[in-house]
């Protein structure tokens, strides 16, 4: 008698589980580096190719990492949030110019703003690679010891800048 | 040649047997050459296919080979075979022409010649990337649901059909009498029916 109604249950578990998964992310994948040391590089600034930074240099602070690139249409898209945050003044934030030419780069920072306290050169793609890049634009944030403690995969929206970093680097800024 | 036509050729649909069989018996294999049936083409495409599938058309091609040693990209398509492109997330690193998938293919290449070995390259994409970049999902507490759910789904609907196919045999079997008698009385009626 009560059989009757197991294809419906059944039914009804099953529309959980696809509303579950309507929220859901797959192509955004969770990072492991989460909570660990920012993996170490030193690279050339775009302004001053002739000095590197390295990441020893950034301790102390909580900084923020914005991977970009002149060839990338969504970096545009997330350029003004980029320019506001800068604005907002929480957190330097620093550029890693993935995959493209220096000429190219300064080019787009000079036509669409320059929010980057500096901007690293990464040529190669390498040290992209020691953080997980998979796709631009994608942005960490730094705290004062190193360690990686968010990642955001895809444009930053001014929603994200708002609810997410500005709490967390109040946070990690006692 | 006409022993493997009969074999593909449908008779009903086989154009080329409507043409009577005439002509030299050397040159009488010419015939496929005309109006080739719908089975020909089958023939064709399971063979040649197959065929494309290997060989050097097959790879992924990239630019120039510094080194082509072939024994060593084949390593390398090996240990890229079992990671995941992160672009197209489908595909293999040996398989994806996405730039990141070029770039990780040349730092396997780098790797290996370093001397390291097939898991500790796995190891640095593991630690960069995530478990997910494993094309073929490790075997641990987490996975285990994702590589025995099938069989276990298998199992239980087996068990659901043989439960039903079970109860149903049954219930033919107990009639009751009073059932059994009426049943005698439909089956009796129905005899002389037209």
């Amino acid at each position: 008698m009560s059989s009757r109604f197991i294809p419906i249950a059944v039914f009804v578990v099953l529309l959980g589980f696809l509303a579950i998964g309507l929220t859901l992310k797959p192509r955004e994948l969770p990072s492991p580096l989460l909570d660990k040391p920012a993996p170490a590089f030193s690279l050339p600034t775009l302004s001053a190719p002739a000095t590197s930074v390295t990441t020893q240099d950034l301790r102390g602070k909580v900084w923020v990492l914005n991977v970009w690139a002149s060839w990338c249409a969504a970096c545009r898209d997330e350029h003004p949030t980029m320019i506001e945050m800068a604005k907002l003044g929480i957190a330097p934030i620093y550029g890693l110019n993935y995959k493209d030419q220096r000429a190219d780069a300064l080019g787009w920072l000079a036509r669409f703003g320059n929010p980057y306290t500096a901007s690293f050169a990464d040529t190669d793609g390498l040290v992209g690679i020691d953080y997980g890049v998979y796709g631009v634009p994608e942005t960490f944030v730094i705290d004062k010891a190193g360690v990686i403690r968010r990642k955001f995969v895809g444009p930053v929206t001014a929603q994200i800048v708002r609810d997410e970093i500005v709490p967390l680097v109040a946070r990690l800024n006692p | 040649m006409s022993a493997l036509q009969e074999r593909v050729e449908p008779k009903e649909h086989d154009a080329a047997q409507r043409t009577p069989r005439r002509g030299k018996a050397g040159f009488r294999f010419l015939r496929v050459l005309r109006a080739p049936s719908p089975a020909w083409y089958r023939l064709l495409f399971l063979i040649i296919l197959p065929a494309l599938s290997f060989g050097p058309t097959a790879q992924a091609n990239e630019a120039a080979l510094l080194a082509p040693d072939p024994v060593f990209e084949a390593r390398v398509m090996r240990v890229a075979d079992e990671l995941r492109c992160l672009v197209c997330q489908n595909e293999t690193i040996a398989g994806s022409q996405a730039a990141l998938a070029i770039d990780l293919r040349r730092q396997i290449r780098t790797q290996l010649q370093q001397g390291r070995s097939e898991a500790e390259i796995l190891d640095f994409m593991v630690q960069r990337y995530g478990e997910f970049v494993r094309y073929r999902p490790a075997f641990n507490p987490t996975n285990a649901l994702l590589w025995t759910g099938p069989f276990v789904l298998l199992a239980f609907a087996a068990f659901v059909l043989v439960k039903n196919i079970r109860r149903r045999t049954e219930a033919d079997r107990d009639l009751s009498d009073d059932e059994r008698r009426r049943l005698g009385e439909l089956l009796g009626r129905g005899a002389t029916q037209p």
